[in-house]
């Protein structure tokens, strides 16, 4: 009963993974006619020649890096904020999550036409309102604008996992700790935090792997520019893939992607081993 | 913890940040009932609406195709991951063997390969194909990306389930296919929905392997939406529109299925 899923992932992952591998270390470009043949480790020393390579991964780990700190922190505050009696606590926790639920492309596309256009943007608007002379944010900080919008779709990811965490906590227990003369301090630091540390490293670890593969976002809004200044390794990698069809190139750096998610996977599955109980 | 008096002051702080939050997709909404011109232009003048926006994305024939491809996608991968899925979870859950372990972990390392790692592959073998720009080529891919998630969240259902209801029906003979159908299927029917579901909803909003892999046929909404970032266009009234209606369906099923969600996204994880 297992055999016709196992196989279906099997032909969809690692079939192509295995492609990606021979590719790697072939000299292979689809724009120059010619038959491809083997070039040993070229490749790999190619890119790490190629400062664009060494920019995206610098990219990438910013982008990680931010997002994760701002959403969780966010996420956290937020977290515990909804966790109190608020009136019409189900509309706002459906308007906190929603940015989740957008697709990547009209979440971007809105940011940087509707909010952030120099012109006609609303904020760009409003700083006319005050005098103020507004600034083309994606020309002048396009990391920034791309890490905005990024938080902006990750923040209610964190928030629903940590608030859905927080209602799981067992009241009982912080009311027991309350009538033992626990302050609320020692209730947050003795039970709340520790409670939340396995959500917290599963955001962590899940927030990993999604935003290293950023694409979309910055397909629509950047284009991996100015130069190469928004170009994450997957936006890189999509450029040499199918913008300069060198394969080669593109599955050297493919596997070396692969590797780096392996690393955060391992981290990953013995956490969720351990929360799952398998 | 006081679970019954309103707190006021933190509901004011909490419906501002909320519609901070939300704000991108409310003045979407408010910008799609403007003209492209008066988008840009008087923003600010809600005394101006017209549905002609609307009316524009409906008159582009190739919308309703954009629109019947993001559906076939959303509910084909659906449906094909869910009926790799439920044979595969049953015996997972129901007919334990020593490596189910490994089995799992293999599952989601699947998962949580980048697609990066493999496009140009995927790429070479769907152009030999002629699955390049199909739909078929979409649900397959699409299907594949979201297997694992939703093994993982079946199991997490079909874990819940008393193991005795299971073993009196097998202890009364019935067989394998009665085992499914009339018990485990009705027992797990919620966790069912909520799988396909969330299904949906992330094939719905998949915007790697649908800008990558499709061009004018098979392109569904994310990809059609993406073709707005063009510097010509200054359709923002449109895009607005365009976006809303591609948008609402799925934040409708989002808001409606956001516990179990955090189940699925977290692999059973949080709860």
């Amino acid at each position: 009963m297992l055999a016709p899923a196992m196989a279906f992932l099997g032909i969809f992952s690692f079939l192509p993974l295995a492609f990606t591998l021979i590719f790697s270390v072939l000299r292979y470009r689809l724009l120059i006619p010619h038959i491809p043949s083997f070039c040993n480790l070229q490749n790999f020393f190619r890119l790490f020649t190629d400062s664009q390579f060494l920019e995206s991964v610098g990219n990438t780990a910013e982008i990680v890096f931010v997002v994760i700190l701002l959403s969780l922190v966010g996420g956290l505050a937020l977290a515990f904020m909804l966790n109190h009696e608020i009136a019409g606590k189900r509309l706002v926790r459906m308007l906190v999550i929603s940015p989740f639920f957008i697709i990547p492309t009209v979440g971007a596309l809105i940011w940087k036409n509707l909010l952030l256009d120099p012109a006609g943007g609303v904020f760009s608007i409003i700083l006319k309102q005050f005098g103020l002379s507004p600034v083309d944010t994606f020309a002048v900080m396009p990391m920034a604008m791309i890490i905005l919008i990024v938080v902006w779709q990750w923040l209610p990811f964190a928030t629903l996992i940590l608030l859905t965490s927080l209602q799981s906590l067992d009241t009982d227990q912080l009311e027991a700790a309350g009538l033992d003369g626990a302050k609320g301090f020692d209730c947050l630091l003795h039970i709340t935090l520790p409670h939340l540390m396995r959500p917290i490293t599963i955001v962590i670890l899940m927030e990993l792997l999604y935003l290293m593969a950023i694409f979309a976002e910055i397909l629509v809004t950047t284009a991996g520019g100015p130069g190469s200044a928004t170009t994450n390794l997957t936006y890189y990698i999509y450029s040499k893939a199918l913008l300069e069809f060198n394969v080669g190139t593109a599955a050297a750096a493919g596997l070396l992607a692969v590797v780096l998610a392996n690393g955060i996977t391992f981290v990953m599955t013995k956490h969720i081993k351990r929360s799952v109980g398998l | 913890m006081n679970s019954t008096k309103i707190n006021y002051g933190v509901t004011a702080l909490s419906w501002l940040v909320a519609l901070l939050i939300s704000f991108p997709l409310i003045w979407m909404g408010l910008m799609s009932f403007k003209s492209d011109f008066n988008a840009i232009h008087n923003p600010f003048d809600f005394s101006l609406w017209t549905l002609e926006s609307y009316t524009a994305v409906f008159r582009d024939q190739a919308y309703f195709l954009y629109l019947l491809n993001s559906v076939v996608t959303a509910v084909g991968s659906t449906l094909l991951a869910m009926a790799l899925a439920l044979p595969a979870a049953w015996s997972l859950t129901f007919t334990p063997s020593p490596n189910r372990s490994g089995i799992m972990i293999w599952i989601l390392s699947t998962k949580m390969m980048p697609a990066i790692g493999i496009l140009m592959p995927v790429f070479l073998i769907y152009n030999k194909l002629r699955l390049l720009d199909t739909q078929l080529g979409l649900v397959l891919m699409v299907a594949a990306g979201n297997l694992p998630i939703i093994i993982w969240m079946l199991f997490s259902y079909f874990k819940d389930i008393p193991f005795e209801i299971i073993e009196a029906a097998r202890m009364d003979g019935v067989s394998v296919r009665k085992e499914i159908f009339s018990f485990l299927l009705p027992l797990a029917a919620p966790g069912l929905a909520s799988t396909a579901l969330l299904s949906v909803i992330l094939a719905w909003n998949e915007s790697f392997w649908t800008l990558n892999l499709s061009g004018a046929n098979a392109a569904p909404l994310s990809a059609f939406i993406a073709s707005f970032s063009s510097p010509q266009g200054l359709f923002w009234a449109r895009l607005s529109a365009a976006s809303c209606l591609s948008v609402i369906p799925i934040l409708i099923f989002g808001w409606l299925c956001q516990r179990h969600l955090v189940r699925g996204l977290t692999f059973g994880a949080v709860k």
